[in-house]
């Protein structure tokens, strides 16, 4: 089944370029590291996903852009079909000329109806295109204003028009210290926006991702080309073809689907942080080996004591002793609480590897079985050159801190009324703020209470 | 990609929009190499299929013709606009974009204002609407004046207030010249307070400017290239007040060094409107942005470096020095110190072969000894464009929105106070049509409540941080 890209604004057109940049390249290297049969099958998967052929054989990549000033797309545009390997189809794009000026209202309540036909008409004529039709996967930040504010807009119109396909929303939490300065007032309206008609929101922070060049890609002046790579590689590891109902069938047909069903039990638990090891520059990867259990541990670890990245995992902290019976309140500190969790593992030797530690009921809320709580996809094929590659995404209290930060500072902004004047103009009033932040305030918690 | 037209207004407007022209050609055709007409180049300038004659059609794409400014050309004497025509940028401009008079406005803004004001109406406006026929997507008005004379700061503001009317989504940002306390035009504080409350109320942001900041940066680059530091000679057409490399002109004109300054102000502003960069950063958001409160849009600005050396490395120690002379004191382009009075917000736009991990590392460096105001503590957008300006490798344009002009505001009010008590020089006002005593009792309480906005948010640096508390969720 095939999954329609909707790359929006600055951020999610950078990043959707890098995104079908890192898949085309892994299904064309050589470093499968399987059966010639095995590599065969994972490289028609995902062409059937994320590419339709074309007659001179070049994938066009199932994507439309848009953005609401033109510069970034006819970048992307031109950046991809020079890379010879694939290319967008030239008439999948939208563009304005004027920018939404950072400002979500405009976004949403300008741009946004405006221009719904011309967006859903490409958006129709692409899901036209797919046999079947899997999904929507939008990228988008949450900081600007068309990304953002045009996002949800769009991501409601898909809902509205696509009542039964799944939608997943990637989102780009920004830098803390601010890329833009009205950057939490835009990140609270959209956050509250996409959890109404979005199926699931896959979120990627900023810092996070920059820690990763810095400390273990080793990068030294880090640029958003760099960051948005490692996000592209977090992302096809997710996302390529794996087999999900164990070894022997085929690769799965329903990869979003199979996701947002495994992880999103309940409509008020939306949000999936992603966590990808091992993480390393492209030249260390023939020096270092790798072991199955070794990486198991560490993702669980990282899970648990909820660590970004591979490095500084707090190994102190534990789940709390299965069987009891804990009020929240008593749980150990800084322990991470997960609703639900899905590994993903590619590589050598991948189907004799042991999850039981995943299993743990000690690690997951009441509500589900263990068995249900936790999935496991893996493939033996190898991921973009690492021999062995392991993926958490995980429905958990992940994202709880950085969602109370975010929202503590616009509520702050917003008691003192800066900027509202600039949001006003344009339709969003203090009474949608309010909402909004009620919203957010009842999504927190409810993560808090796990 | 979308359009700024410039309108410079009186003596001063037009000298440094003379420099901002001859400055952007120079940028186009250092970066535009195969004399195409593109995007970047289309938002200050048309392409002009000339062969018929100066009415001919605007050619859209393709190799440049001839380049026309998207510029009105306003002042009440003919001396600097015909200098402008006689000179080399004759070509740049074309009749249909002038309006002039020939006696002056007597350094009185009334005169300008209100008699030129409402002579040059029609005439005013039918030219904006010709030039905004021209473009594809007008997205931004810039306007250049003086306060302190009669025609910049009063038919200035009164094109502020008509742009306004005929064109309201069409963002307006001023670059104001102040005069500074030794001016020798006696009347420049009643000029610089009337033209103030048009500021206050139909401007959407103002990049204030004063001489003597620009001439003591002048002073400071000679000193710099006459003192011959060791082993290092600085590349003569880096210097940020230097024409070097544009038209050739047999003698710079005074107020030129200090001219070219402003004028890389206004490119280095737009450049990421102009030129890709991986985090870009447009007009409209700086407006957005950087402007809380609708009256609080007076904006600091400091462009770093002055010049460049010779030497062709840049290690990151001479970068992060650029970020931080920015914040300094002597970079700023009015009299005044950001870093010790309190930040409602801040904007980084750097240009050139800058990432955004040297940003992040400058922001987090320079973070704690700067002080934001509490409900914006971090309070700063950046933007980062690829294509640096021409002689750097990259550069760096800070805008605060400050307390720190408030000094500048409180020592226009003074010496407003002192004319207006004794009432001297009042009757050149008020013997024009339209003019009256409550002209000026308005604009002083103007300006008085503008000051006294700044005082409220200053009275709470450095006091106790009081979070509100949140909205509580019933379990």
């Amino acid at each position: 089944m095939s999954v329609v890209t909707v790359q929006l604004g600055q951020c999610g057109n950078q990043i959707g370029h890098e995104v079908f940049s890192a898949l085309c390249s892994d299904i064309r290297g050589t470093h499968g590291l399987c059966s010639k049969k095995e590599n065969e099958s994972y490289q028609d998967s995902c062409k059937e996903r994320f590419f339709c052929e074309e007659e001179s054989g070049v994938p066009i990549a199932r994507a439309v852009l848009v953005d609401m000033e033109p510069k970034v797309i006819s970048q992307t545009l031109s950046m991809a079909a020079r890379s010879g390997h694939w290319k967008y189809n030239s008439h999948s794009h939208f563009c304005q000329k004027q920018g939404s000026g950072n400002n979500w209202a405009n976004g949403y309540s300008v741009h946004g109806p405006r221009h719904k036909e011309a967006i859903m008409n490409l958006v129709q004529k692409e899901a036209e295109k797919c046999d079947r039709l899997g999904g929507f996967f939008t990228i988008m930040s949450m900081a600007g204003g068309t990304g953002s504010g045009l996002g949800a807009f769009v991501t409601q119109c898909l809902r509205d028009a696509f009542p039964t396909s799944f939608i997943l929303n990637h989102v780009i939490w920004p830098y803390g210290t601010g890329e833009v300065i009205v950057q939490n007032y835009n990140s609270v309206l959209t956050l509250s926006h996409l959890y109404q008609s979005s199926d699931a929101l896959l979120v990627h922070e900023n810092d996070v991702i920059h820690k990763i060049c810095a400390q273990l890609m080793n990068i030294k002046q880090i640029s958003f080309r760099d960051v948005n790579q490692v996000i592209a590689h977090q992302l096809g590891s997710v996302f390529q073809p794996t087999h999900t109902a164990g070894e022997g069938s085929g690769y799965s047909r329903n990869s979003l689907g199979d996701l947002v069903e495994t992880l999103v039990p309940h409509p008020e638990f939306k949000l999936l942080g992603l966590r990808n090891i091992p993480q390393m520059p492209e030249n260390s990867l023939p020096y270092s080996t790798f072991s199955w259990p070794g990486l198991i541990k560490h993702l669980r670890q990282m899970l648990i004591a909820n660590a970004k990245m591979e490095e500084g995992i707090d190994w102190q902290v534990r789940p709390p002793h299965a069987g009891s019976s804990m009020p929240c309140t008593n749980k150990p500190l800084h322990f991470n609480t997960s609703i639900a969790n899905l590994v993903i593992l590619r590589g050598k030797d991948v189907h004799g590897v042991d999850l039981g530690s995943f299993q743990d009921p000690s690690l997951y809320t009441s509500w589900l079985n263990p068995q249900d709580a936790f999935s496991a996809w893996k493939t033996p094929r190898a991921f973009n050159k690492y021999e062995k590659s392991a993926s958490l995404v995980s429905n958990s209290q992940f994202l709880l801190k950085p969602l109370d930060s975010i929202v503590g500072k616009a509520w702050n902004m917003f008691a003192s009324k800066a900027y509202l004047h600039q949001y006003t103009k344009f339709g969003i009033q203090e009474e949608d703020f309010l909402d909004c932040f009620t919203t957010l305030e009842q999504v927190i918690s409810s993560y808090t209470n796990l | 990609m979308t359009q700024s037209v410039v309108v410079q207004v009186g003596q001063c407007g037009n000298q440094v929009g003379c420099r901002f022209w001859d400055l952007a050609l120079r940028e186009h055709a250092a970066v535009n190499k195969k004399g195409i007409y593109d995007e970047a180049l289309s938002s200050f300038f048309r392409n002009v299929d000339t062969r018929s004659g100066d009415n001919g059609p605007d050619i859209y794409k393709g190799k440049i013709c001839s380049l026309k400014a998207r510029a009105l050309l306003i002042d009440m004497e003919e001396g600097v606009v015909n200098e402008i025509l006689q000179g080399p940028l004759r070509d740049v401009f074309d009749s249909k974009q002038l309006i002039t008079d020939v006696s002056g406005s007597g350094n009185n803004w009334a005169v300008g204002h209100k008699i030129y004001g409402c002579q040059y109406r029609e005439s005013i406006v039918e030219k904006l609407r010709k030039t905004a026929e021209h473009c594809d997507c007008l997205q931004c008005f810039f306007i250049i004046h003086s306060m302190g004379g009669g025609t910049g700061s009063g038919l200035g503001t009164f094109v502020l207030n008509l742009l306004e009317e005929e064109f309201p989504e069409v963002y307006r940002f001023v670059t104001s010249v102040y005069p500074s306390g030794e001016d020798d035009v006696i009347t420049s504080p009643y000029n610089s307070v009337l033209a103030m409350k048009e500021l206050n109320e139909h401007a959407d942001c103002v990049l204030p400017i004063e001489n003597e900041s620009l001439f003591e940066i002048v002073n400071k680059i000679h000193q710099m290239i006459n003192s011959g530091k060791l082993g290092s000679t600085v590349k003569q057409n880096s210097l940020v007040t230097s024409s070097a490399g544009t038209a050739k002109t047999l003698q710079e004109k005074p107020f030129d060094a200090m001219n070219n300054i402003i004028a890389n102000l206004l490119l280095n502003l737009t450049s990421s409107a102009r030129f890709e960069g991986s985090l870009n950063m447009d007009l409209n958001e700086i407006s957005m942005n950087l402007v809380p409160f609708p009256r609080l849009h007076y904006l600091v600005s400091s462009l770093t470096p002055l010049y460049t050396l010779a030497d062709v490395k840049v290690p990151s120690r001479r970068l992060d020095q650029m970020f931080s002379d920015a914040f300094s004191r002597d970079h700023q382009l009015i009299q005044a110190d950001p870093k010790h009075s309190l930040y409602l917000a801040c904007a980084l736009l750097v240009r050139g072969n800058v990432q955004v991990s040297d940003l992040r590392r400058n922001i987090e460096r320079l973070k704690p000894s700067l002080h934001f105001v509490s409900w914006n503590q971090e309070g700063w957008k950046t933007g980062l464009c690829s294509v640096p300006p021409v002689g750097h490798s990259h550069s760096l344009l800070a805008l605060a929105n400050n307390t720190c002009v408030k000094p500048t505001f409180i020592e226009l009010k003074d010496r407003f106070m002192k004319l207006y008590k004794k009432k001297a020089h009042l009757h050149h006002y008020l013997q024009i049509d339209g003019m009256e005593q409550s002209c000026f009792s308005e604009a002083i309480s103007s300006l008085s409540d503008l000051i006294e906005e700044y005082d409220e948010l200053d009275a709470t640096k450095g006091g106790p941080r009081i979070d509100p508390s949140r909205l509580k969720i019933a379990v």
